[in-house]
């Protein structure tokens, strides 16, 4: 079983985010960048499904530049064998970063696309069906399990209020959310394999971006908290305050 | 359960190589998903968490500085400190057990076993699947390790023990013994050497130390060594005088320096956040000049720490580290963490005293680290000793 998986790296979700002087994107500096959280679903399945067949590589591809090579040695530390840096920019335009994915892996060996289901940094949720849809395969995205077998593909995906399964036939794309399995930690022996694996660089230029990122505003300031007292005790002034402050019983 | 940030204020981070760094990330992971839920409890219910030993092993945190030829991960010292601080930051009792078993029972066998010993004995427990401790102090000896008298006899193929051990962690859970005996007449410490006791032989018992108050999570017994026969090759042959236990302390210690700013660190970020949650008389107590002063004392000693740490790796990694230096470090860094452990305990009032948050937990278990592995005193008198010439300690 060959897998491809695509991975992004994002800022971590416990950085505070800055936004630049130009306000249209956010200051790098101090920022801790991680692989994003949703795409170590991706890779955990892909080397269930390599180890389970037995045989087969796993890839992990990511468009980006230099730095972007940390993240893709990250999951070639959790066990991924190749990696492909396609060296250009990234866009906010979802079918643009697409577009460079769809050429880099049409050329490519593979049984089955993996992503993240969405990058935790821009929330778009685009790119996964962009790929299917521009490689001209089946898709099935926001899966909780899978189950191969042979070239049948059972995806269980989570739907408004439910779920719903979606199967079709070897190669297609998959995205994978949270529960699907629980991501392996990168070993320590892995940490320093990964240096050792192979990580292929193609310049591929900037993706196209025709949608254009105008404005990028931080949240609400959240008022700090307070602790009114541990267990039974502190129920009383908790309702009071519920009654009394915020009006919500 | 949200994850630890880090204590970052020098960017001390841009010190270190991306595998480093990656190393610490993982480990931290580990530490937050998997050490922090249960420790609280493990460490009322006086229990060495042994259920996490399988993780830890495949993680490839036991010998993980060691050649990779063992089954071990053969990081930098740099890396393998950043291990020690993130496991210290959960608990001491468990960054004690990897310690004991990478720096005092590891380290031996690859410093001064033969090559049959270690390849029998290193993989199995890089894997975790033998447990191992160590040796050295007795009822009577304790600073003084050199008028041990534990004795080991030559009987033809066999060497006899006899003798007690006391203090020693993971005694009762280990199936394998460094243990440190005489050969000679008593007091010469040249003929101190080293033995692989395996736990199971006759004459050989364990009893857990009662009423500790101090690095609950850990076991810590009282070893017997009733005519112990184990076989001439149990020896360690590289291992003659008392220099050898020493230099396993030397490897200890110095996962004890980067550890005991991990401990530091949890009490600092449990403080931080504690007081700017904590209202009173209308206000974060953050907002009091006493507890900003307070936060700030803290960070100052654990920045200094983190540089200190960061040197003595470097120059351990390049082969030019003394052996005074570590003693500083250990000294400096878990006194400093005993310090920042009682402020962080102070400044959160009455849940300062609770195990459900950690300061008073590293506070108790710090003043183990304190005394083991050569105390506080004993580490200014070695140091006095190198800058005077002049022995203060016998
Ligand atoms: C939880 C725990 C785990 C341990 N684990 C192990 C282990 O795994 N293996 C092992 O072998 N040992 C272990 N130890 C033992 C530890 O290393 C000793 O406790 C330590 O060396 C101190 O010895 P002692 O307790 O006998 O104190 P003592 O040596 O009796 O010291 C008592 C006091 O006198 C001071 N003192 C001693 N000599 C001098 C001097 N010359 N000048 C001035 N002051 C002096 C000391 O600083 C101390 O304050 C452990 C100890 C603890 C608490």
């Amino acid at each position: 079983m060959n897998i491809i998986v695509c991975v992004k790296r994002v800022p971590d979700s416990e950085t505070r985010i800055k936004i630049s002087e130009d306000g249209v994107s956010i200051d790098p500096a101090g920022v801790k960048f991680v692989l994003n959280p949703y795409d170590e679903f991706a890779i955990e399945e892909a080397l269930v499904l390599k180890e389970r067949a037995g045989a087969g590589t796993v890839a992990v591809m990511t468009l980006g530049g230099e730095e972007a090579k940390e993240t893709l040695r990250t999951a070639l530390a959790m066990g991924a064998d190749t990696a492909v840096l396609l060296k250009g920019a990234p866009s906010p335009d979802g079918l643009g970063t697409a577009e460079k994915l769809a050429d880099a892996i049409s050329g490519r060996e593979y049984d089955l696309i993996l992503f993240g289901k969405q990058g935790i940094d821009d929330d778009n949720l685009q790119v996964p069906a962009m790929v299917a849809e521009l490689l001209g395969l089946p898709c099935a995205t926001v899966v909780v399990d899978l189950q191969i077998d042979g070239e049948r593909v059972r995806a269980k995906r989570e739907v408004e209020g439910g779920h719903e399964v979606a199967e079709f036939d070897l190669p297609g794309v998959i995205s994978a959310q949270k529960g699907l399995n629980e991501p392996r930690y990168a070993s320590l022996k892995g940490i320093m394999m990964a240096k050792k694996k192979p990580l292929e660089e193609v310049e591929v230029g900037d993706a196209a971006a025709r949608v254009e990122i105008k404005e990028l505003m931080p949240p609400a300031e959240r008022a700090v908290g307070e602790i009114l007292g541990e267990g039974p005790a502190a129920v009383p002034e908790l309702v009071r305050r519920l009654r009394e402050e915020a009006k919500a019983l | 359960m949200a994850s630890f940030a880090g204590v970052d204020f020098f960017k001390t981070d841009d010190l270190l190589s991306e595998e480093e760094r990656a190393v610490r990330d993982t480990v931290r992971a580990w530490v937050d998903d998997k050490l922090v839920p249960v420790i609280g409890e493990a460490y009322t219910q006086r229990r060495f968490p042994k259920e996490l030993v399988p993780q830890m092993a495949e993680l490839g945190m036991f010998g993980a500085n060691m050649p990779e030829k063992y089954g071990c991960a053969e990081l930098n010292n740099v890396a393998y400190g950043l291990i020690m601080q993130e496991l210290e930051r959960g608990d001491s009792g468990v960054r004690s057990f990897a310690s004991v078993q990478s720096a005092l029972v590891m380290y031996p066998i690859l410093a001064f076993g033969s090559e049959e010993q270690r390849t029998h004995w290193l993989p199995k427990l890089a894997a975790g699947e033998v447990i191992g401790c160590f040796g050295l102090t007795e009822p009577d000896f304790g600073s003084d390790p050199g008028g041990m008298i534990t004795r080991a006899v030559k009987d033809g193929d066999w060497w006899v023990i006899n003798g007690t051990k006391m203090w020693i962690t993971n005694g009762s859970t280990a199936g394998v013994a460094i243990i440190w005996a005489q050969t000679g007449e008593l007091n010469d410490s040249k003929t101190i050497s080293g033995f692989i006791v395996e736990t199971e032989r006759d004459g050989f018992s364990a009893k857990d130390q009662q009423g500790k108050l101090s690095l609950l999570a850990s076991d810590t017994s009282e070893l017997s060594l009733q005519d112990v026969r184990v076989p001439a090759e149990n020896q360690l042959p590289d291992a003659m005088g008392l220099k050898h236990p020493l230099m396993c302390l030397n490897q200890a210690r110095y996962g004890i320096a980067w550890g005991a700013v991990g401990a530091a660190m949890a009490c600092y970020d449990e403080a931080l956040s504690y007081a700017k949650n904590r209202v009173q008389f209308q206000r974060p107590i953050a907002g009091y000049q006493i507890q900003q002063v307070r936060l700030v004392e803290m960070l100052t000693e654990i920045t200094k720490a983190q540089l200190l740490c960061l040197q003595l790796g470097r120059l351990k990694d390049k082969g030019a580290l003394h052996h005074t230096q570590v003693s500083l470090a250990k000294r400096n860094n878990v006194n400093m963490a005993t310090e920042v452990a009682r402020e962080a305990r102070r400044l959160l009032g009455a849940n300062g005293i609770l195990a459900e948050y950690q300061s008073m937990r590293h506070m108790a278990n710090l003043e183990s680290v304190y005394t083991y592995e050569g105390t506080h005193d004993i580490h200014g008198l070695i140091i006095g000793e190198e800058i005077t010439g002049l022995s203060a300690i016998t």
